[in-house]
């Protein structure tokens, strides 16, 4: 079952700059929020779209059944 | 793609023209069938906002559709004007901050004397269903 560290880990290296904390009581259900540099002059929807195609791909996107997210830009 | 996935799209699209605010859900408004969707109709009621609903549950091929149509993976998703506006997250986060109200325009409306909060909201538009012609 994939932890809050390891989609802080993967979010901040898909994203670069990214600061990322995330948080789960059952490990499928996650929220994270997410600070990045990258977000500026990018709609909500962008926004969480990016955070979203970090893990689209791969064991750890479909091991994760839920994420809440908050985006924010530094 | 067959003909009836192409003419279920067509049908999804036109609603989110034809629809000033449109909520795609789990459920009705009434009786949401999801804590996503039961937030996200909570926000919509509770400034008033008047708006039409789709129930994604009937044809697990809504969804399938609405998805390829708007590039978002999850269910709610708020359009206002034609355009996703997103989903629980974003339209809680908008509600919290005054940018739901803003985007639809209610700015003016949240602000009026007499209008006083926790009164009876207006009734949104009766929910459509979006006709099934796969059967």
């Amino acid at each position: 079952m994939p932890t809050a560290l390891e989609l802080e880990q993967r979010i901040e290296a898909a994203i670069p700059g990214a600061r990322a904390e995330v948080q789960t009581a059952d490990e499928v259900h996650f929220s994270a929020r997410v600070v990045a540099a990258e977000f500026a002059g990018l709609s909500r929807i962008q926004q969480h779209r990016l955070v979203y195609g970090v893990f689209e791909d791969g064991e750890l996107g479909s091991a994760i059944h839920a994420l809440s997210l908050k985006t924010e830009t530094p | 793609m067959n003909e009836t996935e192409n003419t279920l799209r067509e049908t999804i699209a036109g609603a989110i023209k034809d629809h000033d605010v449109l909520l795609f859900m789990k459920g009705t408004p009434e009786q949401p069938q999801c804590g996503f969707s039961a937030r996200t109709v909570a926000a919509l009621e509770s400034l008033g906002a008047p708006f039409a609903a789709i129930d994604v549950l009937p044809d697990p091929r809504i969804r399938q559709e609405l998805s390829a149509l708007s590039n978002w993976p999850t269910v709610p998703q708020l359009f206002v004007g034609g355009e996703l506006v997103g989903g629980c997250d974003i339209v809680t986060e908008m509600f919290e901050s005054g940018e739901l109200a803003h985007a639809l325009g209610l700015d003016a409306a949240a602000e009026a004397p007499g209008d006083a909060p926790g009164g009876e909201f207006e009734q949104g538009a009766p929910p459509i269903q979006i006709e099934n012609r796969l059967a």
